[in-house]
């Protein structure tokens, strides 16, 4: 099944992935996700408040709208890292609302951050291998033991070894993560959760503050995750990426899903123009792009 | 307006909670005030106790020659106890286990009304001689007996507990503040409290200054070793991008320098400042203040409602308040944050300043280590209010100090501190954001 | 100046139970802050619990000394237990807060004279030594070589302390390079990426609290040994103390700690002789006592020194460990 799409331009999309009409809310053949009525305000501020949403599987989904549109807050709530007032939502036909963080990792849905976490101190080969999940090794009781671990511990390194080659960081697997550049990390990032093996990767941004240069091996990179029967869901600003990788756009703004639908029709969308143009035409164009980072709500 | 409406519900469930721990302690105090009023219980023997031990204390009580039946002696020390009541000849016995000096007390509500222990109090420690057995006598009188009921302690403890708590406020205000500008959970601000306490004391006592000008001297010099700290140290630190964790290690430093340098210059000496331990005056129902504990009260609110409206009011005190918000917006804004940060500096360490003043009085009396022992309250009134919330500071100390000085109407005085950090820790438990502290803050 | 005295003395703390205590408590401290980032300043109250709980296992429940110990680990345990469920979910300050003001809660307890019959409140304990000095396999007699001089108990309870450290240095050093420390560290670096990646961090974060307070509740232990355990040894300073111990010898290292507090004892012994000495001489115009505290003034300026000039710890890699956060 993976091909060498890589050297086509233009990358194959999924369609045909809705149920009716192309409506905020729509149902999906085949979701991987399912949420209904998620809610979280902060103070009196509604930042998330979403009725219902589906996300395609085996497809690459682009979350998009303006800052403070709330899209981080919901990728925080659907991963775990936040609480909503009310609300629940299904990851492969598990409720996950309420779940810890970690344990949604667990089930296969793993997720990188818009500012990078890539840990410092930590060797690039040990960033990796902290991914690996089910280590026998990381039981208190085990861990003093060599013996007990070091068989599983050698798969798990020539399995970082070779994500790491294909992310082009084999040269670097001994340097502290923290002596990368910007745009290396996020692809230690991304390479580190592939290490658990997931059904859904959740990208917050994987784009921003990338060289330019690499921005077209990242993307490469999201696609091969779409060939390798994984599903994407990703956060991202920039218009022209979004239509060129994604297979389905879901467009917020004050918290709400204003559009959703394929990337050609959702540009035409006069709600989408509206939440980027009309609504924040008072703020700097490279807060709304994504260049500069600004707080997200 | 976002602020106002969690202060208006943090306000409410403060109420709500006070509701609560009333409805607690009521029943308590009802059983407590109850218990002065029993009669000795029966089953204590008569005449004498513990004859299995060779030492003994013996005691005859009589008033007016006349022996008086059935009044209570009891031993409660070095871990024995033994309870007796006297016989029909006012006759007492009390073996006890080692030759060793005793407390030995007279429970005053076994006397007969309107009879009291006139000297020497209703509870004398006593020393074996040379002999195994020791002979002693409770000098009784005609007198009313003080009865201090449970609701006019509990309203004393009450005002003392204000007086403590508004004086503790003065000191956690500056740390919230600090903690707020710059993320420093300052382990030395503590020994501004005794700084400010010791050099009234240089000022006023060694070079006899008048006291009213002494003071304003010592807060004002304790301002200075503020700015002095912030200069020297903090602000070069801020510079360097030094995390929070080393930073807050760094005033762990300081804190040890400073206290022992105190020890070094003072000894383990208490110092009293000039005119404490002045006489209490009794006001309305039982209430017992000294004019210096009201002008202590005075001077705290004052100054309270002072910071209060520089807080609120003043352009700094807006910029404060902004910087506390968010530092890097604040910048954004134009703000100078250096500056405000100097000044958070200045105000912190003369308020901490002023209330070791006024604490020294309440206590009363200057140590080295006072400021040690205050630390942990600081830490509990602002997570307790709400770290990094002034206001939530102040709502936090005066609920410390009132639970510190009314606890002891429950518990032992020994522990009066372990019911105020225990507050803190089930505060954190259920509420850990604090009283009046924003939830996005936390973790 | 006696040198040769001088040197005597400062060259038996190497060995002292206090330093070995010190080496414990350091370990679990760095398995706290240096590989985990927590900040403990509790340190004293798990010392506090170890020593009493071995003591007061041993007077008031009769158990052979070794049983005792095990009582005492586990209220170790406990105590973590109890302090990590409301303050592991929020910002590191707040660990650091309420671990201070627990220890201190631990003190005020054992002080009282509410439990008097129990812990005899200020005078502390004593008498609890004889079944761990039954044990005692080595032959009597005082021996050893110069300057280590002892009788077979002084012996029997450096040697068991050494044990212990040498036990503990290795159990953290083999966790370290396993994928358990490996946790570890990711979560010192950035939590919620570990946390993303399907891990438990509270779990994580709770055994090592347990793992390094049972350690210095091990330290406690050692302590005790020497003669009586006495509640106002375990203030707050004993915990900024083993704090400087530990950021002397190097904080994310096994054997910065031990090293550590070899070297903070050796030179606090060493200050101990001199300064007095110096102000008996006239050198320094200072008394006896002054001398005496000036010792912690200098503990407090070496304890800000470390931090700022050198993170890392005499010992330390600089890359390996400047402060995380």
């Amino acid at each position: 099944m993976p091909s060498n799409e890589k050297n086509s331009n233009a990358p194959k999309k999924a369609i045909d992935l809705h149920v009716g009409e192309m409506v905020p809310g729509v149902a999906k053949k085949d979701p991987i996700i399912v949420a209904e009525g998620v809610k979280r305000s902060f103070g009196g501020l509604v930042a998330v408040d979403v009725e219902h949403l589906e996300i395609p599987r085996n497809a690459i989904t682009a979350l998009i709208g303006p800052n403070g549109a709330g899209k981080t807050t919901l990728f925080n709530l659907l991963s775990g890292f936040d609480k909503p007032d009310h609300g629940d939502w299904k990851f492969d036909g598990t409720n996950l609302s309420g779940i810890p963080a970690f344990k949604t990792a667990k089930l296969g849905q793993v997720r990188t951050f818009q500012l990078t976490k890539a840990l410092g101190l930590l060797t690039v080969l040990e960033n990796m291998k902290l991914g690996a999940k089910g280590q026998r090794g990381e039981s208190f009781w085990v861990g003093p033991f060599k013996g007990l671990w070091n068989k599983q511990e050698q798969e798990i390194e020539e399995k970082a070894r070779g994500l790491l080659q294909r992310f082009k960081l084999d040269a670097k697997e001994a340097d502290f993560a923290a002596e990368l550049s910007g745009g290396q990390r996020k692809l230690l990032e991304m390479a580190r959760a592939l290490m658990t093996d997931p059904t859904l990767v959740m990208l917050d941004e994987p784009m921003a503050g990338v060289n330019p240069a690499l921005t077209q091996s990242l993307l490469d990179h999201i696609l091969g995750l779409k060939e390798s029967g994984m599903t994407v869901l990703f956060v991202e600003h920039d218009m022209h990426m979004v239509r060129h990788i994604a297979d389905w756009v879901v467009v917020m703004a004050e918290g709400k899903i204003v559009a959703e639908g394929d990337p050609e029709s959702v540009m035409k969308n006069p709600a989408v123009i509206d939440a980027y143009l009309g609504a924040h035409q008072d703020v700097d164009l490279g807060v709304v792009t994504g260049r500069i980072a600004a707080e997200d709500v | 307006m976002q602020t106002t409406v969690t202060h208006r519900r943090s306000l409410l469930s403060l109420l709500f909670m006070g509701l609560m721990a009333l409805m607690v302690l009521l029943p308590v105090a009802v059983a407590v005030a109850d218990e002065g009023d029993d009669a000795p219980p029966a089953g204590i023997p008569v005449g004498s106790v513990g004859d299995e031990y060779n030492f003994q204390f013996t005691g005859n009580v009589r008033h007016n020659s006349e022996p008086l039946e059935g009044v209570r002696i009891y031993i409660d020390d070095n871990g024995y106890f033994a309870e007796v009541l006297t016989d029909e000849r006012g006759r007492w016995k009390i073996g006890v286990p080692e030759k060793i000096s005793y407390t030995i007390s007279l429970d005053e509500f076994t006397l007969p009304d309107g009879v009291i222990v006139t000297e020497g109090g209703a509870s004398r420690v006593e020393e074996f001689g040379l002999t195994g057995s020791k002979s002693v006598n409770f000098f009784l009188g005609e007198g009313v007996r003080v009865v201090v009921s449970f609701w006019d302690q509990l309203t004393s403890r009450l005002v003392n507990g204000l007086n403590f708590g508004l004086m503790l406020a003065l000191a956690s205000i500056g740390a919230s503040l600090i903690y707020g500008t710059t993320g420093l959970a300052n382990f030395a601000h503590s020994e501004f409290v005794t700084f400010g306490a010791l050099i009234a004391f240089v000022v006023g006592v060694g070079f006899e200054v008048p006291i009213w000008l002494a003071i304003p001297i010592a807060v004002a010099l304790t301002g200075a070793l503020g700015y002095f700290q912030d200069i020297v140290l903090w602000k070069p630190l801020r510079r360097r991008g030094m995390g929070l964790a080393p930073l807050m290690i760094v005033s762990i430093g300081l804190a040890m320098v400073m206290r022992y340098i105190f020890q070094f210059a003072i000894g383990g000496d208490t110092l009293q400042l000039p005119g404490s331990g002045q006489e209490k005056i009794t006001l309305i129902a039982n209430i017992q203040l000294s004019i210096i504990d009201m002008v202590s009260m005075g001077v705290s609110i004052v100054v309270l409602i002072a910071v209060a409206l520089w807080l609120m009011k003043s352009k700094l005190g807006k910029a404060t308040r902004a910087v506390s918000d968010n530092a890097s917006l604040a910048a954004a804004s134009g703000i100078d944050v250096d500056r405000v940060v100097r000044v958070v500096w200045v105000v912190a360490a003369s308020l901490a300043g002023l209330g070791g003043i006024l604490w020294a009085y309440f206590r009363p009396g200057i140590r080295w280590d006072m400021g040690m022992q205050v630390l942990m309250l600081i830490f509990a009134a602002i997570i307790l209010g709400g770290i990094g919330t002034a206001f939530g500071a102040l709502v936090g100390s005066i609920i410390i100090g009132i639970l510190v000085e009314t606890s002891t109407l429950w518990i032992p005085s020994d522990l009066k501190y372990v019911g105020a950090l225990g507050a803190l820790i089930i505060v954190l438990l259920f509420k850990p954001q604090g009283l009046l502290g924003r939830k996005e803050r936390v973790g | 100046m006696d040198i040769f005295g001088l040197l005597q003395n400062t060259l038996n703390w190497l060995i002292h139970p206090q330093t070995l205590a010190y080496a414990l408590a350091a370990l679990g401290l760095a398995v706290h802050f240096g590989y985990t980032g927590l900040l403990n300043m509790g340190v004293a109250g798990f010392m506090a619990i170890g020593a009493y709980g071995y003591a007061m296992s041993v007077l008031h429940l009769g158990l052979p000394w070794y049983l005792a110990m095990l009582v005492a680990l586990v209220a170790a345990a406990i105590f973590a237990l109890i302090l990590g469920i409301p303050t592991l979910r929020l910002r590191a300050d707040y660990l650091a807060i309420v671990t201070l003001a627990a220890a201190e809660v631990v003190r005020y307890l054992l002080t009282t004279t509410v439990f008097d019959e129990w812990t005899n409140s200020a005078d502390g304990l004593a008498q609890y030594h004889d079944s761990f000095r039954g044990s005692n396999p080595l032959p009597e007699g005082t021996y050893g070589i110069w300057p280590w001089i002892y009788n077979e108990q002084g012996w029997w309870m450096r040697v068991f302390g050494i044990l212990l450290v040498a036990g503990a240095a290795w159990w953290v050093w083999s966790l370290m390079r396993s994928p358990w420390g490996r946790v570890i560290k990711g979560i010192r670096e950035d939590e919620d990426a570990v946390r993303a990646l399907g891990k438990n961090v509270f779990g994580y974060k709770m055994q090592s609290l347990i793992f390094g307070g049972v350690l210095a509740a091990l330290g406690g232990i050692v302590i005790s040994l020497q003669s009586a355990v006495v509640p106002s040894f375990y203030q707050t300073n004993l915990t900024f103390m083993v704090w400087t111990a530990l950021l002397l010898g190097g904080a994310a290292t096994v054997f910065g700690p031990i090293v550590g507090s070899m070297l903070f004892w050796f030179v606090m012994s060493l200050l101990d002789y001199a300064l007095p000495a110096l102000a008996n001489m006239g050198i320094l115009p200072i008394s006896n006592i002054q001398a005496g505290i000036l010792r912690f003034i200098i503990v407090g300026v070496a304890l800000m020194l470390l931090v700022i000039f050198r993170p890392q710890g005499l010992f330390g890699n600089k890359k390996e460990l400047t402060f995380a956060k």
